[in-house]
């Protein structure tokens, strides 16, 4: 199960559309809750559809466009996205409504968008596109699952050109309440001093980051996507350390391939520790990279991961804002992703050279 | 690749009954679960008809096992209830034994609690032992919390189509199967009823607001129901001498693109997934005995499939019910509830009952079934599900040549 990335569309707290820049200017911010810079939608949508979306929905369906774009597909054999909160802002607008006026005046277009699977079936409804269209909710593994269900689905032989993604925005209400379990830290944290934070909790963030993965390998590709492995709840380093092991080796690698390793430190101190360890010895030989202080914590931050990883090995750099320690690579052919969310769901990404 | 995925085990819970046995008794009494709202203070109360699970949450707790502290909601609840039972059908003593899943799906989540708790979890005055349903409120909650309670760590994941989404669960994990990736996967879904559900669906004005009367000419919309239903399935190596209750041989997804909450009038969507899962299955349609239908009671998604399934299965359809007046449109978990009435369907050779069908639809050609039948050759049924957003889903569950 493998397919080449011969697209993306980003749109994170980065500037990352529109430009073939790769973070050499990162934007650096003083709150603890990230939110997207966002495009201009009258170029991806009619004005008065927009006017009644909710931004997540906005974001989604211009991130996919410019994957579309970039990967000069036009009609993918198949949609899958991944959102853990789905629309958020529609969800919360009804639900106040119901709350406010004791279940009366309500009207469904909050409603109707509030539904988890309303970008992929309003990007589907753009093209007119009447394939395989899944949504995946799975907290840390909402964007993990449909980029397995991409690499099954080209397995399978029932497609192409998979669209995959990953998508969710954060509100100031919801802030609030995540808040309260302990999600964010108290204090403020600029950007480039969270990796050495030591208090719990991180900062928000959100995104909306697709992808087209390719049977074929074609004249753009960033990456070859190898491998992806769900470790879920694990009891112990030594768990976390056997079951990437055992992805490897499936590929006939050991740690020592592995070149660069993009972890989803979050400057939370009680689950910073499991990076620290595979940094520190299972791949001592590999560079460190991180990339959650440029876009903030979020269950599909994963995707903002794959597009640094696919950015990396396309342009076989990497920005000064994300690297952790010193370079100890000489060339970059196998990049891993290993991200987890809340310590629970964990997921390592295998990526490498075309 | 003509690798085969076994059902082993069945499970679920809804408005007419707690677990399998209980809901072939209720078929057999023809009682439907459809009533008035119990569970939950609204204004719908004594209004809008629902099929609520005869259960408090706190008994819905015992019933699941919890018997210390729990911080589970009532979509949790249901779903663990019926994934515990599906475990325990499949004979599942050894959880690790083989590379297990599970592949949940629910649309409402944890939002039944969320939408009682929300001002409070605002106001940073009020603190109190219910702010540990926060975490709760997303949709993967449930799975993990099923998966934890039954002891799956090989693969998890969570399905949202609306009101596809447990069909969907079951396909990707019959896909899995398939592809070798796992040998046992308890796949389904789960869904409380909630004020949001109910508002939501009575703003979009296709709440009946008498007894639902799925496929009938006068039908009025549906009612809201609750729910869950897993199914065991396994690859051939891990189901070897267990007892198989059916194979799931078919499966198709597609999106009708047509309108963010409307199916299109010709049903192109519900063909199209149709036409896949008979092409995975190597079936025809006249292989089928018997169809489970979407069959909502809306005006909208009856004509859309009656005009899709005439189509398909060239105005020959076969025997055909909609299960929805017995247990109300349990939104994200009626494929994984429908699923285990195909597979009980095909074990008891039986057909259920479309109750409250009087008047003949003009647009199609086929009648529904109107009474339990019993002593039928079912073979192969057809499952469909549908949900907002296009999403459009198809199963088809066949008897196993394999018997024990």
């Amino acid at each position: 199960m493998e397919a080449y990335i011969t697209g993306t569309g980003i749109i994170s707290p980065q500037k990352t559309f529109d430009t073939d820049d790769f973070l050499s200017d990162v934007v650096k911010y003083d709150t603890n809750s990230l939110r997207c810079i966002e495009p201009s939608y009258k170029d991806y949508l009619n004005p008065t559809l927009a006017r009644r979306m909710g931004r997540v929905i906005k974001m989604g369906i211009a991130a996919s466009s410019i994957c579309f774009k970039d990967s000069n597909v036009a009609i993918p054999d198949a949609i899958m996205t991944g959102t853990a909160l789905g629309c958020l802002e529609d969800t919360e607008k009804f639900l106040l409504a119901i709350i406010d006026n004791d279940e009366q005046f309500l009207t469904p277009t909050s409603f109707v968008q509030s539904t988890h699977n309303t970008v992929s079936a309003q990007i589907a409804l753009q093209l007119k596109c009447m394939n395989y269209n899944f949504t995946y909710v799975h907290k840390g593994y909402s964007f993990e699952s449909s980029v397995l269900d991409g690499l099954m689905t080209i397995a399978e032989g029932n497609g192409k050109d998979i669209l995959v993604g990953g998508h969710d925005e954060m509100t100031d209400k919801y802030y609030r309440v995540c808040d309260r379990v302990g999600y964010w830290k108290k204090e403020v944290v600029p950007t480039m001093e969270l990796i050495d934070s030591k208090s719990d909790g991180s900062i928000a963030g959100e995104g909306a980051a697709f992808f087209m993965l390719s049977k074929e390998q074609k004249e753009k590709c960033y990456a070859k996507l190898r491998s992806i492995k769900f470790i879920y709840k694990p009891e112990s380093q030594q768990e976390i350390e056997k079951r990437i092991s055992e992805m490897l080796a499936e590929k006939n690698l050991t740690a020592d391939d592995i070149d660069v390793v993009v972890y989803g430190i979050n400057g939370d101190a009680r689950y910073d520790g499991i990076y620290d360890q595979l940094k520190d010895s299972y791949f001592k030989n590999s560079t460190s990279t991180y990339f959650k202080h440029l876009c903030g914590e979020y269950q599909t931050a994963g995707s903002f991961a794959m597009w640094i990883a696919s950015m990396i090995v396309k342009t076989q750099s990497i920005p000064d804002a994300i690297m952790i320690g010193e370079k100890k690579h000489k060339q970059i052919k196998n990049v891993l992703i290993y991200n987890s969310f809340m310590g629970t769901d964990h997921a390592a990404f295998l990526l490498s050279q075309c | 690749m003509d690798k085969k995925v076994y059902v082993t085990g069945i499970g679920l819970i809804s408005a007419i009954g707690n677990n399998v046995a209980e809901t072939l008794a209720s078929f057999n009494d023809l009682k439907p679960g459809v009533g008035s709202l119990e569970h939950i203070k609204s204004r719908h109360q004594g209004e809008t008809p629902v099929a609520e699970v005869k259960a408090s949450n706190e008994e819905l707790a015992a019933m699941a096992g919890f018997t210390k502290e729990y911080k589970n909601t009532r979509t949790a609840l249901l779903g663990v209830i019926a994934a515990k039972e599906a475990v325990k059908s499949a004979g599942i003593t050894d959880i690790k034994e083989f590379r297990t899943g599970i592949i949940s799906a629910t649309s409402v989540g944890g939002m039944g609690t969320t939408e009682n708790l929300w001002m409070d979890y605002l106001n940073t005055e009020k603190s109190g032992e219910w702010l540990k349903y926060i975490e709760s409120h997303e949709c993967g909650d449930s799975t993990e919390a099923i998966a934890d309670s039954i002891g799956v760590k090989d693969f998890l994941s969570t399905i949202s189509t609306a009101c596809s989404s447990s069909a969907n669960s079951i396909m990707l994990g019959a896909r899995m199967i398939k592809q070798g990736l796992l040998d046992r996967v308890i796949v389904g879904g789960t869904d409380c009823l909630s004020k949001f559900t109910i508002n939501g669906f009575s703003t979009l004005m296709i709440l009946d607001k008498e007894h639902c009367k799925p496929f009938d000419a006068q039908r009025q919309g549906l009612n809201l129901g609750e729910g869950a239903g897993f199914i065991v399935i396994e690859s051939e190596r891990a189901a070897k001498g267990k007892e198989i209750l059916c194979e799931l041989s078919g499966y198709g997804n597609a999106n009708d693109a047509y309108h963010q909450t409307a199916s299109s009038p010709e049903g192109a969507g519900a063909y199209l997934a149709m036409e896949k899962a008979f092409k995975v299955s190597g079936l025809k349609p006249s292989d089928i005995s018997y169809i489970n239908a979407h069959g909502t009671g809306t005006q909208i998604n009856d004509l859309s499939e009656g005009t899709a399934l005439d189509k398909m299965f060239d105005k020959k359809v076969p025997m055909i019910s909609s299960t929805k007046a017995f247990t109300g449109h349990t939104l994200g978990a009626c494929g994984g509830i429908e699923a285990v009435f195909s597979v009980l369907a095909i074990k008891h050779n039986m057909v259920y009952p479309n109750l409250n069908h009087v008047n003949q639809m003009p647009e199609i050609s086929f009648t529904p079934v109107k009474e339990l039948k019993k002593n039928q050759k079912i073979d192969h049924v057809l499952s469909n599900s549908f949900g907002f957003g296009g999403n459009t889903s198809a199963l088809i569950f066949s008897r196993s040549q394999l018997v024990k």
